[in-house]
């Protein structure tokens, strides 16, 4: 009698449960649907805190009438978003990945914007001497003195840049890290705070460096060697792939700022009178 | 095991306070009409039998007391008559006769009663409702009762804030509302001062006499005495002696099987 | 030490600003984790007074279910919620994520646990001292147990309020599932987290204390309706509770 009872009432419950939350959702779900006049984006922390995006997107609004949200993550999570098909536009910096994502045929094509650069920030009082034009020589230094650095360790672009840089400076940093190596697993932000709470290297992209505001002792001490530009590459999800994909509208951006206008809007957009990213665009692809 | 069997008839009007007439008619079953048949009934909790072997038939009218040492059955009996417990042990049988053509309607009041944070007479309606009385009834059905048990004026304040005596009282409303055929009580008025326990014990002769049959478990002797006319004797379990008021309160010929239970227990008035 | 009475200036600046972007957040905070609330308190009160009743077979290992999730990490529910609503995933279809309703689903599915554990205790415990009386008077016991839900509304309440706090304080869940969008899926919790890793530290500190603030100012003004809305019962309830 009594299992009879809770089961009935259970499946009564249930239904009337099932009911409620599924009007529930429909009332806030209501809203929040994305329109036709929409578009997703998966790009990375590094870019959105640069503040690029606030300048730049309103102008592309502006021009097409489309409303690009941007979702901020590491460029591994904006790509594997991208893979899901939960975004319509990829815009990252790690060439060998989105070339990767294009040969894997979730993308039917990779086009340059722009470039910004890295630079290695470190304690004023630089006590591995490493300050100068050459990187590699710098973080040579730094290994061999196994003075305290930062890394992201976290897949996103910076990275790898900076796996990259090693690699260049003849450390294999899969083999054996150096002493004084230290990964977060984090963006940005965070490990600058942690080198700057440590007295640590780090190489972090300049825009993030210009508008962090805990620097502490930090210093920029190597930049301008060409191993620290940083491609990004602007990438159409492929609708055959993911077919609610908005593709045309997705075209529109890849167009628009690989275009004259998207590429000045770019070159105007400065922080303390710096300019961060320089347009490529037509610089071959 | 001793057993007179009476057909009893029912207790004229005492004299007491005032009471209404009966709530129902005389029901075409009639009255002494059995309602409720146990045979050699028991019940067991894991390995213990709390009850074993008892044979009675309740008769409409009648008011019986269930006495006994502590531990020796009487709330089991009492939940096995209500029907709450199932007869568990043996070939036992629990009957419900059906003398007007539907079930008996029965009702439990407990020594302490549970009430709800709710005002008392949300407390009442609630058990209306859990009866499936409809709701064009529950109101007046629950302001008669409250009236009945002279707390009409306290129908609005919480029910946890009454006085133990008024709570008790709520708790007989609350089953008298369901107008039942039966009345179960378990030591109503065991945690109640003396004058609580008089107004309590009024109303349950006032609803006897108005034709509702009682079954009450007590360890007043006095109560017993005073409100019922059978009384069943269970010791270890067992139903030992079933006989009328006067017969087992004889104070010339005490019967044997309880006499000393009935020399152990103080006679409370 | 700086920092703290930087972010103080700060906050209350903040409040007096009432900057748009500001209220826009805390106005979507307070939605997202209100109506998961709300759904969460469905599901999990109904959920916790059956389990407080029920006597399936596996109804323990439900018990201990619900008990565990108590420890259910809220970026691991935003993760398992992201996989069901991400366009690879079931329910791809209706393309929720990076929405303000993932964002309630996933703050519900991390109530749910909270409520229906801590209802479960409410209700067996009522039911210890009164569900045999509520079975004589003839309740099923999913009805009684409902109605231990009412005789115990004041505990329920607590616990709803608990879960509130759960709900907006967490900043996994939502970070995954709403995309931390700048003026779409941004709320308080997100915002902060943004600050930290701008280095921005004064500031998420501030929005931290403002977050605090209008949670503060939710919970003085239920009291103050409980306590005007009957002041004798009020002062009872203070017996009871």
């Amino acid at each position: 009698m009594e299992l009879i009872d809770a089961r009935q009432a259970a499946r009564a419950a249930t239904r009337r449960l099932m009911l409620g939350l599924g009007l529930a959702l429909a009332l806030s779900a209501g809203g929040a649907r994305a329109q036709d006049q929409t578009l997703m984006m998966a790009s990375t922390t590094s870019t959105e805190q640069s503040g690029l995006f606030g300048h730049l997107l309103p102008r592309f609004q502006q021009a097409t009438g489309i409303e690009v949200r941007v979702v901020a993550v590491g460029t591994g999570q904006a790509l594997d978003i991208g893979r899901r098909g939960d975004a319509d536009i990829v815009f990252v910096h790690n060439k060998a990945a989105e070339e990767k994502f294009v040969a894997d045929g979730f993308s039917t094509a990779r086009k340059d914007v722009m470039y910004n650069d890295f630079v290695l920030v470190g304690p004023k009082s630089d006590p591995a001497g490493v300050a100068g034009k050459d990187v590699a020589a710098a973080l040579n230094k730094i290994a061999t003195r196994g003075a305290p650095f930062v890394s992201r360790g976290d897949k996103s672009g910076t990275h790898a840049a900076e796996l990259r840089l090693w690699k260049g400076a003849g450390v294999d940093i899969a083999a054996a890290k150096p002493a004084g190596y230290r990964e977060c697993g984090c963006g940005m932000g965070p490990a600058l705070n942690m080198a700057s709470s440590t007295g640590a290297y780090l190489l972090t992209d300049r825009g993030t460096w210009i508008s962090f505001k805990n620097r502490g002792d930090l210093a920029i001490l190597v930049e301008g060697d060409t191993k620290l530009f940083n491609q990004y590459g602007v990438m159409v999800v492929n609708p055959a792939r993911h077919p609610h994909v908005k593709a045309a509208a997705a075209q529109r951006f890849a167009d628009w700022i690989t275009s004259a206008a998207g590429q000045q809007a770019i070159a105007d957009y400065k922080i303390g009178g710096e300019q961060l990213f320089f347009p490529n665009a037509n610089a071959g692809n | 095991m001793r057993r007179d069997e009476l057909a009893l008839p029912i207790a004229p009007p005492s004299a007491g306070p005032a009471h209404q007439v009966a709530h129902r008619p005389v029901p075409a079953g009639g009255v002494g009409a059995p309602l409720i048949t146990l045979r050699d009934a028991g019940v067991r909790f894991g390995d213990v039998a709390a009850l074993a072997g008892v044979s009675l038939t309740l008769q409409r009218g009648e008011q019986i007391a269930l006495v006994g040492a502590n531990g020796a059955g009487k709330t089991t009996l009492l939940r096995l008559l209500h029907g709450t417990l199932p007869s568990s042990a043996g070939p036992g049988s629990r009957i419900e006769h059906q003398p007007d053509g539907r079930a008996p309607v029965a009702a439990m009041m407990f020594q302490r009663p549970f009430l709800l944070h709710l005002s008392a007479a949300r407390n009442v309606r609630l058990a209306l409702w859990l009866h499936g009385v409809p709701r064009a009834e529950r109101a007046a059905r629950t302001m008669r009762a409250l009236e009945r048990v002279g707390l009409a004026g306290l129908a609005a304040r919480p029910a946890r804030t009454l006085s133990g005596g008024e709570q008790q009282r709520l708790a007989l409303a609350r089953a008298w509302a369901l107008e039942p055929d039966i009345l179960f009580l378990d030591e109503p008025t065991a945690s109640l001062d003396p004058s609580a326990r008089r107004e309590v014990e009024q109303l349950v002769a006032a609803l006897a006499a108005d034709g509702v049959t009682t079954v009450m478990t007590t360890h007043n002797l006095g109560q017993a005495k005073r409100l019922a006319r059978r009384v069943l004797y269970l010791d270890h379990g067992r139903l030992r002696l079933d006989l009328p008021t006067e017969r087992f309160f004889d104070p010339q010929r005490p019967p044997p099987e309880a006499a000393e239970f009935l020399r152990g227990e103080l006679p409370w008035n | 030490m700086d920092t703290i009475a930087d972010s103080l200036h700060l906050a209350l600046a903040l409040i007096a600003d009432a900057d748009e972007r500001l209220l826009a957040i805390v106005g979507l905070s307070l939605r997202v984790s209100a109506t998961a609330c709300a759904l969460g308190a469905a599901v999990g009160l109904l959920g916790g007074a059956w389990l407080a009743v029920a006597r399936v077979p596996g109804h323990r290992l439900l018990v201990w279910a619900s008990n565990t999730l108590l420890a259910l990490p809220a970026v691991v529910v935003g993760l398992l919620v992201y996989l069901m609503l991400s366009r690879a995933g079931p329910l791809g279809d209706a393309g929720l994520l990076f929405t303000p309703t993932a964002m309630v689903i996933a703050q519900a599915v991390l109530v749910v646990p909270l409520i229906a554990a801590l209802a479960r205790r409410l209700v067996a415990d009522a039911m210890t001292e009164g569900g045999e009386q509520l079975r004589s008077l003839g309740a099923a016991p999913m009805t009684a147990a409902m109605l231990m839900l009412l005789h115990t509304r004041f505990g329920v309440a607590t616990v709803l309020l608990t879960a509130f706090g759960r709900a907006i304080s967490e900043v996994g869940a939502v970070m995954i599932v709403g995309g931390n969008i700048d003026g779409v899926t941004r709320v308080m919790t997100t915002a902060i987290a943004l600050e930290t890793s701008k280095g921005d530290l004064p500031l998420a500190l501030a929005l931290g204390i403002v977050l605090l603030g209008v949670v503060g100012l939710i919970y003085g003004l239920i009291a103050v309706v409980q306590a005007l809305s009957s002041p004798r019962a009020a002062a009872t309830r203070q017996a009871w509770a």
